[in-house]
């Protein structure tokens, strides 16, 4: 188990004083002048050897994406922070914009100023009320103490506006995000152009979760060795987990990446409902990856490699735990509603097949389907796959197929009983 | 995709009150000249608000008229988004069940049997007195503590169907309960207490600075780019790198040039060299020998401020400076700075001094006005806030 003072996140939980005040005593800001001077790329450097991997879903190193905006350009440079959290399961960034909102905010001055950016927006989805209210709150004592803004204390003019969104789970994809900053519909834009080269209002942009930015200042401040000493190699740090559905105990937690999901479980969640004997599957990485079996996650770790190995996916680190009271068909096909429900509609397949596997799979939950529809299912979830403009599509078949392939038996047997029970009220 | 369309019984018009127009004029004011069409979904959601918690369609030509923005485009955003409602809601409350996978596994369904029992048959409907309604929303990003809802901008956590029914009442009856986990527990923290974040060091101001001591004593050289350059310019020392004899010299156990380097004064530096070719020396003899330098009256000629051993009386709260906290505050502290006239009389070779003790610090004496700031705070001028305020210009 990671040493609580190993972690970052030191006011998850909200149990202590949220002002800049408190969060000066908890060590944000913290020497944020003397990494400055230190130079961008002293800061993108450590952020590299930290092996820091973005922890918004994708995993793509942090560094290396910041090293791809240009050095010198004659139009502006954005940060734009992702705190749009729609993905099922996650619930992470909530906690540190309400609890800890100040290493977002020192973290955004850091990144920011690594890209040589002097303006950075923070969107956050629109359901996140309250949230929105305590990061503003924050900002404007960051502002109110010259830690940001223009002629600041840092030495690095720097403006952080929050905006928000109003209930579409696809602005949280990049493209989308910029789409729906700009004034749009949230609709995915075609790369590349990548948004380095033409981003927010046709200017080089990176986009990155609310968490990777977060940590950046613990891990300038403690040293890129230390991070990267955490947890496996390539999959380096802490996380937050967030562990939903049958546990005892369900939570928000700082770990280190690569924890046994098992000990994840029992040592935070108090176990799972009715014991390990009593586990179905899990969504270890959010709604969007495949499931993995019990006896798969009885041995897995959490880390990006170890779970794309199993077919599956660290995704955000949203574990969603399903005892043997679940359907699984009816939990799936709950996700299936979700990505029908959506999809922004630009491509084909994504519009049409999402709402089609949906129906299909509602269909299966009371059995009323053919077998040879199963492989039809799976089929169509192939065609989806990789054939549309932004993830969304992907993240939509992958639930489906990781349902096919571990519980087809489950699928097979519910039209058994339905066909049974028909035939017998068809002689009667 | 969710097909949503407008409501077929509009108001006639709709315009911002003066509040919600001067609140638009700042938001606007957030994004570069010309791209206003940014604050679209801010204002559209200030106008759901203004109209009771549904958009019509008047106001969404409103919002576009302010933004220079064609009707469609406005259109396309409120049916887009989905927090947009675009029919009238419960005047009390519009209850949104989270309905997705996790909050469903954890009884989600029986949270929208309370809805359609309590208040409408059906998603959208208002209840027979038009107090409220409800409709299933998707994950609302809160899924370690389902099932929940969403009420206007407050969320209800870890629910039952009878935890539920009591919202409701609280909603109907004006007195809407306390918002968040209602089994009691905070935040995500694990239900009985957190298995984490119990070290009390965490929070008793110890971790602030510790960081430091990686950069003062064990960073690579390559690493260290804090080296003040006046700190080994001195060409007595120079020479003495060169020939090897110099406690800094490469190879050597010598103090490394990150400790060296907050060394501002070159008599030090000297008095380092002469020691060279001995037993090597400490940090901890070093940062000694440092402060001792450092309080002499006049530290081997080189200019120094008044340092005080220990206050006359009680020290002046240094974090009212404006750009000082407490970290700093007690940095100066041990310096032997504790008054605000000692500030308030240094003169530009103190200045000089005192930003060679520091790492990153150049210039921001000035920038920040201390000395102007101590001038005020030594003639009784107090600011309103215990960070100090900031100096204008
Ligand atoms: C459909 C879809 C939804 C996404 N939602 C989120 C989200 O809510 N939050 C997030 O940080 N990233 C989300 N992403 C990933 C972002 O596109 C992007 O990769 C990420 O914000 C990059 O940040 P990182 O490198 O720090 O992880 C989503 C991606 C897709 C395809
Ligand atoms: S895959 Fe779906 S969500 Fe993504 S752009 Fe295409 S239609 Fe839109
Ligand atoms: S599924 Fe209900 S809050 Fe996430």
């Amino acid at each position: 188990m990671l040493s609580d003072s190993d972690r970052i996140f030191r006011n998850l939980y909200g149990f202590h004083d949220v002002s800049l005040k408190g969060a000066l005593k908890r060590g944000a800001w913290d020497g944020t002048k003397f990494f400055i001077d230190k130079g961008h790329d002293y800061i993108i450097d450590e952020v590299k050897k930290s092996g820091l991997r973005g922890r918004g879903g994708a995993g793509f190193p942090t560094g290396l994406k910041w090293s791809f905006m240009p050095k010198a350009d004659a139009r502006p440079s954005y940060l734009v922070i992702n705190a749009d959290e729609s993905e099922p399961g996650s619930c992470k960034d909530r906690e540190i914009m309400r609890h800890d909102p100040h290493l977002l905010i020192e973290g955004a001055l850091l990144a920011a100023f690594a890209m040589r950016a002097h303006t950075s927006y923070i969107y956050v989805r629109g359901e996140y009320i309250r949230e929105r209210e305590a990061l503003q709150r924050a900002i404007n004592e960051a502002y109110d103490a010259g830690l940001i803004g223009r002629k600041n204390v840092h030495g690095w003019d720097f403006d952080l506006y929050v905006h928000h969104g109003a209930g579409a789970y696809i602005c949280g994809e990049e493209t989308a995000m910029l789409e729906s900053l700009e004034g749009k519909k949230g609709q995915p834009r075609l790369k590349p152009p990548f948004p380095a080269n033409v981003g927010l209002y046709g200017a080089p942009t990176t986009i990155n979760n609310v968490e990777s930015i977060a940590v950046v200042g613990d891990i300038l401040r403690r040293g890129s060795a230390w991070f990267a000493e955490l947890g496996l190699p390539n999959n380096t740090g802490t996380k937050l987990f967030q562990i939903s559905g049958h546990v005892e105990r369900p939570c928000v937690v700082e770990e280190e990446m690569g924890i046994p999901l098992r000990e994840l479980i029992d040592e935070h969640c108090g176990g799972v409902t009715g014991g390990w004997d009593n586990l179905l599957a899990v969504i270890p990485g959010g709604s969007s990856v495949r499931c993995i079996t019990a006896e798969q996650a009885m041995s897995a770790t959490m880390d990006f490699d170890a779970l794309a190995k199993l077919g599956s996916g660290l995704g955000t680190a949203a574990v969603i735990v399903m005892d043997k009271s679940t359907d699984i068909i009816a939990a799936i096909r709950r996700i299936s509603y979700f990505y029908k429900h959506e999809s922004c509609g630009q491509c084909t397949p994504c519009r049409e097949g999402t709402g089609w596997m949906w129906r299909v799979l509602e269909r299966m939950e009371r059995g009323q389907a053919e077998k040879r529809e199963i492989d039809l299912l799976f089929d169509v979830t192939k065609q989806i796959e990789g054939h549309t403009i932004c993830a969304l599509g992907d993240a939509a078949a992958w639930p489906v197929q990781g349902l096919i392939k571990h519980f087809r038996p489950v699928i097979e047997a519910r039209i058994d009983q339905y066909q049974a029970q028909h035939r017998k009220e068809a002689a009667e | 995709m969710a097909v949503r369309r407008l409501h077929p019984d509009q108001p006639e018009q709709f315009a911002f009150t003066v509040e919600n127009t001067a609140w638009a004029k700042g938001v606007i004011a957030k994004y570069p000249e010309g791209k206003q069409a940014s604050a679209i979904i801010p204002l559209l959601w200030r106008a759901q608000e203004q109209s009771g918690g549904w958009l019509p369609e008047p106001a969404i030509r409103s919002v576009c008229d302010m933004l220079g923005m064609a009707y469609i485009r406005g259109l396309e955003i409120a049916t887009f988004y989905t927090m947009f409602q675009l029919s009238p809601v419960g005047s009390k409350a519009h209850v949104q069940v989270c309905g997705t996978t996790p909050c469903m596994l954890n009884g989600a369904r029986a949270l929208v049997d309370v809805c359609k029992r309590r208040i409408a048959e059906e998603q959208h409907q208002l209840s027979p007195d038009g107090t409220l309604s409800w409709e299933e929303v998707e994950c609302i990003g809160n899924c370690a503590n389902a099932p929940v809802v969403q009420i206007y901008k407050d969320t209800y956590e870890d629910l039952t169907p009878a935890t539920l029914e009591a919202i409701i009442d609280g909603y109907e009856a004006g007195k809407p309960l306390k918002p968040g986990s209602q089994i009691g527990r905070r935040a995500s923290c694990p239900a009985g207490g957190p298995t984490t974040l119990t070290d009390a060091s965490l929070y008793d101001g110890s971790v602030m600075g510790a960081w430091r001591q990686r950069f003062a004593e064990s960073a690579p050289a390559g690493v260290v780019e804090v080296v003040q350059p006046s700190a080994l310019a001195s060409p007595a020392h120079k020479a003495a790198v060169a020939e090897g004899t110099s406690p800094s010299s490469p190879g050597g156990t010598a103090p490394n040039p990150a400790a060296l380097a907050a060394l501002a004064n070159a008599g030090l530096v000297k008095e380092l060299n002469a020691r060279g070719g001995g037993a090597p020396l400490s940090s901890d003899a070093l940062e000694k020998m440092k402060s001792e330098y450092a309080k002499r009256p006049s530290g081997g000629g080189a200019s120094t401020p008044e340092l005080l051993k220990e206050p006359r009386g009680k020290g002046d709260d240094l974090g009212l400076i404006w750009g000082v906290g407490d970290v700093l505050a007690r940095r100066l502290n041990d310096m032997g700075i504790w008054h605000f006239e000692q500030i308030a009389k240094w003169t530009p070779a103190d200045v000089a001094w005192f930003e060679a003790q520091m790492d990153g610090f150049k210039g921001r004496i000035a920038r920040d006005k201390w000395i102007e700031q101590c001038q005020k705070l030594a003639a009784g001028w107090r600011p309103d806030s215990a960070v100090g305020e900031r100096p204008k210009g």
